[in-house]
């Protein structure tokens, strides 16, 4: 193994032609047909024990000396967090979810070595209770396009070699050979928007960069995915390192820039471990440094971590972050093309934006201006999260729609609940109900319902959600997050989180919804900086849609999805109680008393309100009004 | 107070601009917060003023100037682990820990925080304790946790 290590660090590709060199004799060591375990190791599998798994299969392969005969490979995100630890065992492409340590020796005995399926390992579908043997049968993956997640489920992050073989770094040593100028035309006619969330041409921005005056230009990658319930970006660095790097790489050959930076989030440690990995890689191989694949160019990342600001997602927040500041924005003109990181011409794009890059090189911008919609080209990664039965990362053309996204590949509500609503872009974004589902998505038709794309979290919320107490969740969000630098975000905010505590509390007034109103466009008008101006959409699209739930809490007292503490009361229902104690037993409060065998009682001056009771009944005694 | 390892972290940043950031992270890995001390330190050897280090330890939610506890527990409040009852999983923690967030036990073996998202939103309502995972977290399952990682650090002992 260290043998090979050392022959790896003297290799050095001094050219394109090299590159496709080692790409063939990578390809002539590899067996497709050799039985390999891909076991998922991105963090949402990692978290339901996937770590664990990996060290049963090596276990179990060594105890078995097998080494020759299997191989394991732990890949990047699969996507189907829902059912994590995932694996798929090639030649076959048998999928297996919910894998166990103890499930493991008869993996490799009836699966691996002998071909059999094991049935109860199987995805079934609710549907049909049909047991599905391969991932694209199931419902979750058919209708996805994946591109800048189609490498995660083969390759090994930590291994350029896996990269390079599945067709990497073709996209520089193509770019390479290109005019500067030429690789931004590509840019702009494949209609690639930024995937961070305002969607501006990925195109125009480079060329700005590229002709502002200056000769030190610098990139920047965001990765400073603070949307909560969205981790689109941290599963690309996590699982394909290498895509992000060279899309990087080509944007600075494209723009003229020598140094960039990926600025991560602190939560993500998987993320900047891969990431560091994959940057000594490429500089070993001549991929990254000084005369990249033997030409005149040199270019070189490093890593910057957060520090758990939501507003340094903002570009030049992030900026003031990386020169060792507060992340406070500034108001833009000028804008980080013409002067950003330390002073110098900058150009930032997100993770997803950089990873669509070697794609559209290397396949051509009219690939890629084939998949999608008029304004919105290509495909996008979702994080598809909150009441859904599929919880996952999905990959999609831009086009489908909602209700697609939703039923088809997230599988509906679960628990036979009602579908309320789907929040996307974020706490910036706004919340989308039924009568929109059958839009397509796009940036555009988005806008149009008054949410936006965001970075790509879409949040379902079943009929026990409250609208209310969303609106105020996010605004709480935001006041926390807001930098404090402009007064009508820092002021603004609070006060409509004031409000809408009100409301929540049973406390609200005829007037609150007006004064609601009038604060949202005020904080969206005046603030500065992008956090701001799109803070009051939240409670902007919950009145537009949900104005009854409103209305319900400040006129009638009710939270109808039962919701708000201060409007809901627990009781217990006199003929279903059979006096059996439980509830008793759970009750945090000590609230709950009663003779054994005789229906109880909630002492409501004591009752916390958290529902423990009701969870706990067997009988479905315990009411919710 | 020793100061040994800060300047151990310095040397590794040399001279590179900026990234007052990720010293301040790695400090804090080190100490487990951030000590007055390793701040004027890093104010004098950057050349920058205790003032500007001040404001950055103060602004970012992952700096703590304060000592932590032993066991750190995080609670994710992202939108998905909202709407599955994270806010009702946090209040217990507080009742039971009788810390609210953002604090430290007394005795300093609890932490208590809340982080915006870990993106694990399939597990959700998710709490983190150290690097150990749970998920789905109910009221019910608080005592469980608290539990198992209490006989951990007692069984470390």
């Amino acid at each position: 193994m260290q043998e090979k290590a050392k022959t790896q660090n003297s290799l050095r590709l001094g050219s394109p032609k090299q590159l496709e060199r080692y790409r063939a004799v990578l390809l002539k060591d590899r067996d497709p047909d050799f039985p390999t375990i891909y076991l998922c190791g991105g963090t949402g599998c990692r978290a339901s024990g996937a770590e664990a798994v990996a060290d049963a299969f090596r276990a179990e392969i060594g105890r078995r000396a097998l080494e020759v005969q299997v191989a394991l490979k732990e890949t990047g995100c699969r996507g189907f967090c829902e059912r994590g630890p995932l694996l798929v065992v090639e030649p076959t492409g048998v999928f297996y979810q919910h894998v166990t340590i103890e499930d493991v020796p008869e993996i490799i005995e009836k699966t691996v070595l002998q071909g059999e399926i094991i049935d109860r390992l199987l995805y079934e579908d609710p549907v049909t209770e049909e047991k599905l043997k391969a991932e694209f049968d199931i419902p979750f993956y058919r209708k996805q396009l994946r591109v800048v997640l189609a490498m995660n489920e083969h390759i090994d992050p930590t291994r350029i070699e896996d990269y390079i073989a599945a067709g990497g770094y073709a996209g520089l040593a193509k770019a390479l050979n290109m005019l500067p100028d030429d690789i931004i035309a590509e840019l702009l006619e494949s209609g690639l928007r930024g995937r961070g969330g305002a969607g501006f041409p990925t195109g125009k921005k480079w060329k700005a960069c590229r002709e502002a005056t200056g000769k030190t230009k610098f990139l920047i990658c965001n990765c400073d995915e603070g949307d909560p319930g969205a981790y689109m970006d941290r599963s690309i660095l996590e699982g394909n390192p290498h895509s992000v790097l060279e899309g990087m790489t080509i944007g600075a050959f494209a723009i003229g820039a020598s140094e960039g930076v990926v600025y991560v989030r602190n939560e993500y440690p998987l993320a900047v471990k891969h990431l560091t990995i994959a940057i000594g890689q490429a500089h070993a191989l001549g991929l990254l440094g000084e005369n990249i694949l033997g030409g005149h160019f040199s270019f070189d990342v490093s890593i910057c971590r957060g520090g758990g600001a939501f507003v340094c997602g903002e570009e030049t927040a992030l900026i003031a972050s990386v020169e060792g500041l507060q992340g406070e924005a500034r108001p833009r003109p000028p804008y980080p093309a013409q002067k950003g990181l330390w002073g110098r011409p900058t150009n930032i794009n997100n993770v997803e934006t950089w990873a669509n890059v070697p794609h559209i090189i290397s396949r051509g911008a009219k690939w890629f201006a084939g998949i999608g919609t008029e304004g919105s080209k290509g495909t996008k990664v979702f994080s598809l999260v909150g009441k859904i039965s599929n919880t996952g990362l999905v990959e999609v053309p831009m086009g489908i729609t909602m209700r697609e996204i939703v039923y088809d590949v997230g599988g509906g509500i679960p628990d036979g609940r009602k579908f309320k609503a789907v929040q996307s872009g974020g706490p910036s974004g706004g919340c989308i109900p039924e009568e929109h589902l059958d839009i397509a998505i796009d940036f555009d038709r988005l806008s149009e319902v008054g949410s936006m794309m965001g970075s790509g979290g879409l949040i379902v919320m079943d009929d026990r959600t409250c609208m209310v107490d969303v609106a105020r969740y996010f605004l709480k969000f935001l006041e926390e997050e807001s930098c404090g630098k402009c007064t009508p975000c820092r002021e603004g905010i609070r006060q409509m989180r004031i409000i809408l505590d009100r409301i929540v509390g049973g406390q609200g007034r005829d007037e609150d919804i007006d004064t609601l109103q009038e604060l949202a466009e005020t904080v969206a008008d005046a603030s500065l900086c992008g956090l701001g101006q799109t803070a009051p959409n939240p409670v902007l699209t919950t009145l537009r849609y949900f104005r009854d739930e409103y209305l319900a809490h400040i006129r009638d007292h009710t939270c109808p999805a039962g919701v708000c503490r201060a409007l809901i009361r627990y009781s217990i229902l006199d003929d279903k109680c059979v006096g059996c104690g439980v509830c008793a037993k759970a009750c945090p409060a000590e609230c709950i008393s009663g003779e054994k065998k005789k229906p109880h009682t909630i002492d409501q001056d004591k009752c916390i309100r958290c529902g423990v009771c009701m969870s706990k009944c067997k009988f479905d005694a315990v009411a919710l009004e | 107070m020793e100061l040994q390892q800060v300047d151990t972290i310095l040397d590794d940043y040399q001279e590179r601009r900026g990234l007052l950031v990720p010293i301040l992270q790695d400090i804090q890995a080190t100490y487990n917060y951030l000590p007055r001390e390793a701040l004027e330190r890093v104010a004098e050897r950057r050349g920058i003023p205790l003032s500007q280090v001040y404001s950055v330890a103060n602004f970012y939610t992952a700096f703590s100037l304060v000592p932590r506890g032993k066991n750190i527990i995080s609670v994710c409040m992202g939108t998905a682990c909202h709407v599955r009852g994270a806010p009702q999983v946090l209040e217990e923690l507080e009742r039971q820990l009788k810390i609210t967030a953002g604090h430290t036990s007394p005795d300093m073996m609890w932490t208590l925080l809340t982080v915006n998202c870990l993106g694990a939103c399939a597990l959700g309502p998710v709490v983190v304790v150290n690097e150990t995972y749970h998920g789905h977290m109910t009221r019910a399952t608080v005592t469980d946790v608290l539990d198992d990682h209490a006989r951990e650090s007692e069984d470390a002992k």
